[in-house]
């Protein structure tokens, strides 16, 4: 492996090594005084993140940290058009710079792929290189627009695991602004990949055209379908989509879609309640099913951490190992 | 002394036994067998190759003035000649917009100091594209310029108000609108067709329904001021039938489709390269299909390249922040060979019509796309069939590279371009 750009890529042997390198490296710093693992010892880790964010940020930062690799944050705003470097002159830079791995977040769809793109082929060619011998610039795709965010997709399975003991044969649920979700797309492909049985429930406003194609169904109304789930992940729906006549108003769709308590006692009793936060509580997701026993939202948290952690192993020692 | 021009074995629309054409003074004066020149006569040997008339491109970005980082009338008159074009329509989204007499001029100067092709400025229907107040139409088709062809291409003329005024003045001037159909409310932030591979990428989706609703409320205002409509770049199945309806109830209407919406589709851009971005977007192979049949049937009247050159700042970024647009001249015959004629969907006399006599016809020229015949003028492209070749951005003419074909191997090859008895590209390189 030498990027994640997209869950696509993973089969479902290479995502469940993943999930179970994120399981032993949760073990391995279990009960430890100093959460430092020596794994990535002189390694460098770049984020650079276009869009603001706290918590991928901190968790690509903390499991960089945690394996004893050099994390630099580089503060980028705004797109790169117009305002200084372009993106393609920054994946070069950082590539030259020596960077062993870019964790980018961007508002374009597409854009680690591009990253992965120009850093490869400026080492092709030479024309920037790579720093010494065999050495390479691995891409990691922290959210690209309304496309993908593979991270956050493999902590939601890791966490769906934990809780379920298993993902395939699972029933789970995504609900909400599909249409602008780069989580619901890595959840839909990876949970798919996993043997998992995807519905989807939303506005049709706020589900794309062409989701017929996607390996999952379109689901009924909420109260039909919560009955049967073993997972519910709630998605986030932002302010302004109340503008694009996508909805009537927020009181409207907390009504048909939010997951309020009468609607969480729906669910069977071993099920899951997911949300990749941040959470409009009230909205999609009353406070007292965000902070009931069955609500995963931390744990989903935590476990970002360990999947991060097994990703820049699988990128950065992978080979080695 | 006359100038002699003595075409050897060349098939006319690749028809029949071949025939040698003797040019005088930039006419035909003899077609037939074992014809002879007088002794200063240049020769040039067609060898049994495909001779047809001149292409004739009503879509072409030449970007100049103002965009001379991607293409001038230099480079971009280069890229028609050797792509088999002797005229082309350089549409009026240039710095300063082309909305008035003096820039139409401009650009019908430039075009002539380099003699490789008929430069015709397309004029813009409103002042700076705003799409607001009409531009003077009257004033620029009666400049040197004669412009008889408007368009706000890269922008639709989306007031209805303003369409139907722009369509009822040009009837007076003998003019066509040329509508980029598009309505922007239902493509804001659009980045690809939507469907199910923009669904998956997560790119914004430019709706059918945006072109098709603008042409059929075009059609309609066509109608009611018996004016002539012309639609670019056709691209969605649905617009044909749309189309189709408004040439049956006598509409005055023709369109063009790309040679791109002939071949590609969105399946290209699963890798996120802008070099496939463009505007209307590729659509699906039921689009493509739908375009050939429109074409082949008439529905379509002409193939227009929409030449769009980028320099490689422009394109070679992020998807979202890339320009749209893609090269054309001198790769649309062989797509249009690769989409149509090997598929026997249409063949030379086909290709004839669909790239040079129609296109002729509704830009209101005269001398071009004219028969091959005695007394015609001598203004041809000589294609070599069998001939393949694959696409290189950096060996192309144009200033810029965005080409989609890159690495693509596509059939015939342009031999030799003719205008008015002058040979302006011969053998892949250009008249000095």
């Amino acid at each position: 492996m030498r990027h994640l750009l997209s869950v696509t890529d993973l089969d479902a042997a290479s995502a469940i090594g993943l999930l179970d390198t994120a399981d032993r490296l949760k073990q391995a710093l279990l009960g430890r005084e100093v959460r430092k693992l020596p794994t990535l010892r002189g390694r460098t880790v770049v984020t650079m993140f276009y869009e603001n964010s706290t918590r991928t940020r901190v968790s690509f930062e903390v499991a960089g940290k945690w394996m004893s690799a050099d994390t630099i944050n580089v503060a980028a705003s705004g797109s790169s058009v117009g305002k200084g470097e372009s993106l393609r002159d920054t994946a070069a830079t950082l590539a030259a710079i020596g960077a062993d791995c870019i964790v980018v977040r961007h508002p374009a769809s597409g854009a680690a792929h591009r990253m992965a793109h120009w850093a490869e082929r400026d080492a092709a060619t030479g024309a920037v290189g790579p720093t010494g011998p065999g050495s390479s610039t691995s891409v990691v795709n922290a959210g690209d627009g309304t496309h993908e965010h593979p991270t956050q997709a493999l902590l939601d399975a890791a966490t769906v695991r934990d809780r379920l003991g298993g993902i395939a044969g699972r029933r789970i649920g995504i609900v909400g602004d599909v249409l602008h979700s780069r989580v619901a797309r890595s959840n839909v492909f990876l949970l798919a990949t996993l043997g998992a049985e995807v519905v989807l429930v939303a506005p049709p406003t706020l589900l794309p055209v062409g989701v017929a194609a996607w390996p999952c169904r379109v689901g009924d109304a909420l109260e039909d379908e919560l009955p049967g789930l073993d997972a519910v992940m709630m998605l986030r729906v932002q302010a302004e989509r109340m503008h694009g006549a996508f909805l009537p108003s927020a009181r409207e769709y907390a009504v048909r879609y939010g997951l309020s308590e009468r609607r969480a006692a729906l669910l069977p009793d071993h099920a899951v309640v997911l949300h990749p936060g941040p959470m409009v509580r009230g909205m999609e997701i009353a406070p007292a099913v965000a902070d009931a026993a069955s609500s995963a939202v931390l744990a989903q948290v935590q476990n970002g951490v360990h999947v991060r952690m097994a990703v820049l192993y699988h990128l950065l020692a992978g080979a080695a190992a | 002394m006359t100038a002699e021009l003595l075409i050897r074995s060349a098939r006319p629309y690749g028809e029949g036994e071949p025939v040698d054409v003797l040019v005088r003074d930039g006419v035909v004066a003899e077609i037939g067998p074992g014809l002879a020149g007088s002794a200063s006569v240049e020769t040039l040997d067609a060898d049994g190759l495909v001779l047809l008339p001149g292409l004739v491109d009503l879509h072409t970005h030449l970007r100049e003035p103002g965009g001379e980082e991607s293409e001038t009338v230099a480079t971009g008159s280069a890229a028609a000649a050797l792509g088999g074009y002797t005229a082309v329509f350089a549409m009026p989204n240039t710095d300063p917009v082309a909305d008035s007499a003096v820039v139409v001029e401009h650009v019908r100067r430039l075009g002539e100091e380099v003699g490789l092709v008929d430069v015709h400025p397309v004029g813009a229907v409103t002042v700076g594209l705003a799409g607001v107040r009409m531009a003077e139409l009257g004033t620029m088709a009666a400049s040197r310029a004669r412009v008889r062809v408007f368009s706000d291409d890269g922008r639709c003329v989306h007031d209805p108000v303003v369409m139907r005024r722009a369509l009822e003045y040009a009837s007076s001037l003998d003019a066509v609108i040329a509508q980029h159909a598009e309505d922007h409310r239902l493509t804001a932030g659009a980045q690809a067709h939507e469907g199910v591979v923009a669904a998956q990428l997560g790119l914004a989706g430019w709706p059918a329904a945006a072109e098709e609703t603008i042409v059929a409320r075009d059609c309609a205002l066509a109608r009611e001021a018996g004016s002539r409509l012309h639609v670019c770049h056709v691209s969605s199945a649905h617009t044909i039938a749309v189309l189709r309806a408004a040439k049956a109830a006598g509409v005055r209407v023709t369109a063009e489709v790309t040679p791109h919406h002939l071949l590609l589709t969105d399946a290209a851009l699963r890798d996120y390269d802008p070099v496939h971005k463009v505007n209307p977007p590729l659509r699906t192979g039921d689009d493509t299909a739908a375009m050939r049949a429109a074409l082949a049937e008439g529905v379509i009247d002409v193939v227009a390249t929409d030449h769009a050159p980028h320099a490689a700042q422009y394109k070679d970024t992020e998807w979202a922040a890339a320009r749209p647009g893609m090269l054309g001249l001198q790769t649309a015959l062989s797509v249009v060979v690769a989409a149509c004629v090997e598929t026997a969907m249409l063949d030379w006399r086909g290709v004839a019509r669909v790239m040079s006599e129609r296109p002729a016809e509704i830009g209101g020229l005269a001398d071009q796309g004219r028969p091959i015949a005695v007394g015609e003028p001598a203004t041809f492209c000589l294609v070599d069939p069998d001939g393949i070749w694959t696409v290189h951005g950096a060996a192309l003419a144009s200033r810029s590279t965005n080409t989609p074909y890159e690495g693509m191997r596509l059939p015939a090859t342009v031999t030799a371009t003719v205008l008015r008895g002058r040979i302006t590209a011969r053998d892949g390189k250009v008249a000095n």
